[in-house]
């Protein structure tokens, strides 16, 4: 079971998302912004990265580029969990080394088929 | 398993009336010109999450209303609009809105929208006549294009299945794409025939173990559809050269089976995918959302260290009563002491956990006040001091409208406009202070303004006008401010609808003093008048006297006695009326006899050597006439109202260790029936005055 690392300003949808994962037998660590993100990334490495887009003190994209730097984190899946479908928004995403995205409404069920996507 | 997403309902609407204090107290700072970046983005980022979230728990007029702000937020964020007070005012009102519609669906009600369509026109009207390009944030969730790499208008239907030819970039693995995962995903679509082409890995030295250097030929058999197939390789588009061909039944062609190591059998992954697809969540009905608390995690790491000693001394305790003698009798005075003070600490991190900071009240005023004051056309500052003072929620959650009333008397009433403040010599902007403080076991906020003050005058005209002092009555400046209380006061000389119809103050002193507080008022006239209010730290639990009248034990709160002492007959008066008073130093303090209240049909003619319990009502003192003294103790408190009835002096009712039902006495309520049992105003005003009376 995977070591999947959470990040969102929302304590509902992190919650959410934590108890999900873990229902699935996932080990799951919560960080509620960008900050507290890489400062968890660089204690130890995940084998994913689930984070929000919107956040104080760090946002989404710089988190995911921020992350890229650490050579742990080269290769490592990051999604982001968004509610922008749009093209653009989806190549920023890229750009900043995302490996692809969850659209919102949060549905525990595609989370877990998304997961499935990209964990070994 | 599925996981019931109702249980977070409860956080989210918590975390969404947060996210709109947030929104609302950003729109001011903006409206007021303190705009900066973070400003608009925590409000951006509220809206947003409240879109995220409403989307989830399928609270749709939410979504799409919230979704119109966004995008107006979007673009003030990006510089695209221009920031005026139309936007924020209608940014406000949105506030009002989504605050409506989350109250009703957190009560499960059907929310009232017109109010919401209202707005949502606005806002709409706002987006469409600006200066964005504002298609992007269309209604349109959707706006995905379909990849062009897609060389087919196959009816897919009729395919059989598709050859792939996936060709990846060198850069698709710097994303975390992993195309052995594409692969396998592809794998589950149905039976499939994997060939790869390596021929592009160039020699050691000149390889770079970061790229990609493979690309691969897939035949995948089944009836897929396009959208299938182009969602699997969704986050690599732009990564890599994709082709795909559909391949039609007529056109059979041969199998071509490649040993691709990497490949799993599609069969197991079939498998996997209809287990996953077998759990969807079943239709439950949506569960009650409990009201809840934020609670530090030290403070609940205290409570539960709390408990193992707890269960320590138990385990202790039962094993000395297993085989006790006398001679272990120390061990058991130790245990038992032990155990007392591991219950009241327990109890009272418990009682902490109850406790919020009063800015959760105060929160909401800067918006009262920017909302009135443009309204009434004056200039006012807020204070908020001591936001940080902790009350007990509940006690809070009551006392959020008495505030509001006070506030907006303040505002309507209290301040002056600007040119009435020039003319007076004031500052042209007027302030209304909140400050909360703890003093004893009670919490206490004033609410003060530096406006025109109340005016004895117009007051005293007006109870005498309405019968309720006589024209003789000699009063204090505070026994005048007090008739603003009295049922049916009313001053203003026309009403308003800022603070309706002058019926407010006693209802302000009604609340308060039902949840066993006090509130008094002192003005000087012109310079501002300050209204304090009092208020019990908790409901839950009280630090009780025990004492008897009648055979029957009752409890007063001991934060309301200031001493208990016996009457010495020199120190007895009687005054106007019959009330008898008690000279206390310098003080007469007016005796209540609780047997005469409680009507035991005992009546003591001479007071000598009698008990008697001085407590607190509101600034003032009052003596009560008890039988006996008993312990002190903590009681709980349980509410005679749920379980009975309201009775009035008793402000509720406690169960003792002996097992017997007490009650709890309010002090206003019994010296109100103790005056009602005299004659009903005039030894009240009379014992309000006592020092010029006696």
């Amino acid at each position: 079971m995977a070591c999947i690392l959470a990040v969102d300003d929302s304590a509902s949808m992190r919650q959410m998302v934590a108890i999900v994962l873990k229902s699935a037998g996932h080990d799951v660590v919560q960080a509620d912004d960008g900050v507290h993100g890489l400062a968890a990334a660089k204690e130890r490495p995940f084998d994913l990265v689930l984070t929000d887009v919107n956040m104080p003190a760090m946002d989404g994209l710089t988190l995911v580029a921020e992350l890229r730097k650490l050579p742990s984190f080269k290769f490592t899946p990051i999604l982001l969990l968004t509610t922008e479908c749009s093209q653009e928004k989806k190549m920023e995403g890229k750009a900043a080394g995302a490996t692809g995205w969850l659209v919102k409404p949060f549905d525990p069920d595609k989370l877990l088929a998304t997961i499935k996507k990209v964990l070994r | 398993m599925a996981i019931d997403l109702e249980q977070f309902k409860g956080i989210f609407f918590e975390e969404s009336f947060e996210g709109l204090d947030a929104m609302e107290s950003g729109l001011l700072e903006m409206h007021e010109g303190g705009m900066n970046l973070e400003t608009v983005n925590t409000i951006f980022r509220a809206a947003h999450s409240i879109k995220g979230g409403s989307g989830t728990f399928g609270l749709e007029p939410i979504t799409s209303f919230t979704h119109i702000m966004e995008g107006l937020l979007d673009e003030m964020r990006e510089g695209k609009r221009e920031i005026t007070p139309e936007i924020t005012n209608v940014l406000l009102e949105s506030v009002d809105v989504l605050r409506e519609l989350m109250v009703a669906f957190q009560n499960h009600e059907d929310p009232d929208v017109t109010h919401m369509e209202k707005l949502r026109d606005q806002l709409t009207s706002i987006r469409d006549s600006g200066s964005a390009e504002t298609d992007r944030h269309s209604d349109s969730q959707d706006d995905d294009e379909t990849p062009d790499t897609a060389q087919t208008e196959a009816k897919e239907t009729t395919v059989e299945g598709w050859n792939i030819s996936f060709h990846p970039h060198a850069g698709l693995l710097k994303t975390g794409n992993d195309p052995a995962l594409i692969l396998r995903e592809l794998s589950d679509l149905g039976e499939i025939t994997i060939e790869v082409d390596d021929s592009h890995i160039p020699s050691l030295p000149e390889m770079d173990p970061e790229a990609c250097y493979l690309s691969w030929e897939i035949h995948l058999k089944g009836a897929i559809t396009q959208e299938q197939i182009t969602e699997v390789f969704e986050w690599v588009e732009g990564d890599c050269d994709l082709e795909l061909t559909p391949v039609y039944p007529e056109r059979h062609r041969e199998d071509r089976r490649s040993k691709d190591r990497r490949c799993a059998t599609s069969d197991d992954r079939r498998q996997e995918n209809q287990r996953q697809q077998a759990r969807r969540p079943g239709d439950k009905a949506p569960s009650t959302p409990a009201t809840t608390i934020r609670v530090d995690t030290d403070r609940i790491d205290a409570i539960i260290d709390m408990v193992g000693e707890l269960v320590i001394t138990q385990s202790m305790l039962s094993q000395l009563g297993e085989d006790f003698d006398m001679d272990k009798l120390d061990r058991l005075r130790d245990g038992l002491e032990e155990l007392e003070r591991n219950s009241r600490d327990l109890q009272e991190n418990i009682m902490r956990i109850r406790m919020q900071p009063i800015s959760f009240a105060f929160n909401r005023f800067p918006r009262v006040v920017h909302d009135l004051s443009q309204k009434l056309g004056k200039k006012i500052r807020l204070e908020l001091i001591g936001e940080e003072t902790e009350m007990d929620k509940t006690v809070m959650e009551k006392i959020n409208d008495p505030l509001v009333h006070l506030v907006r008397n303040c505002l309507d009433h209290g301040l002056e406009g600007p040119a009435e403040r020039m003319a007076a010599g004031k500052d042209d902007e007027g302030y209304v202070r909140l400050n909360a403080f703890h003093q004893g076991g009670n919490i206490v906020v004033e609410v003060s303004d530096d406006g025109r003050g109340l005016s004895r005058e117009k007051i005293l005209n007006k109870a005498i006008e309405k019968g309720l002092v006589k024209e003789t009555d000699t009063l204090t400046d505070e026994a005048v401010f007090m008739l603003l209380f009295e049922a049916g006061f009313s001053t203003a000389e026309q009403l308003s609808d800022i603070s309706g119809r002058g019926v407010g103050l006693d209802v302000v002193r009604r609340n308060i003093e039902s949840l066993g507080g006090g509130v008094e008022v002192q003005s000087r006239f012109g310079e501002g008048s300050t209204f304090t209010i009092r208020l019990p730290l908790t409901l839950a639990v009280l630090d009780g006297q025990l004492f008897m009248v009648g055979g029957d034990t009752y409890v007063l709160p001991l934060a309301a006695i200031v001493e208990s002492l016996q009457i010495r007959r020199d120190a007895l008066g009687g005054v106007a009326g019959d009330a008898e008073v008690y000279r206390l130093r310098d003080e007469y303090i007016p005796i209540v006899r609780l047997s005469e209240v409680f009507s035991t049909g005992e009546y003591l003619d001479d007071l000598e050597n009698a008990l008697l319990v001085v407590v607190e009502w509101g600034e003032k003192h009052i003596g009560l006439l008890v039988d006996a003294l008993l312990g002190q103790q903590q009681v709980v408190i349980k509410s005679l109202e749920t379980n009975y009835e309201r009775v009035r002096g008793i402000s509720g009712a406690t169960i003792l260790g002996d097992g017997t039902v007490s009650l709890i006495l309010d002090i206003s309520g019994l010296v109100e029936i103790s005056y009602a049992m005299q004659d009903v105003m005039k030894p009240r005003l009379a014992v309000e005055n006592g020092r010029r009376v006696v």
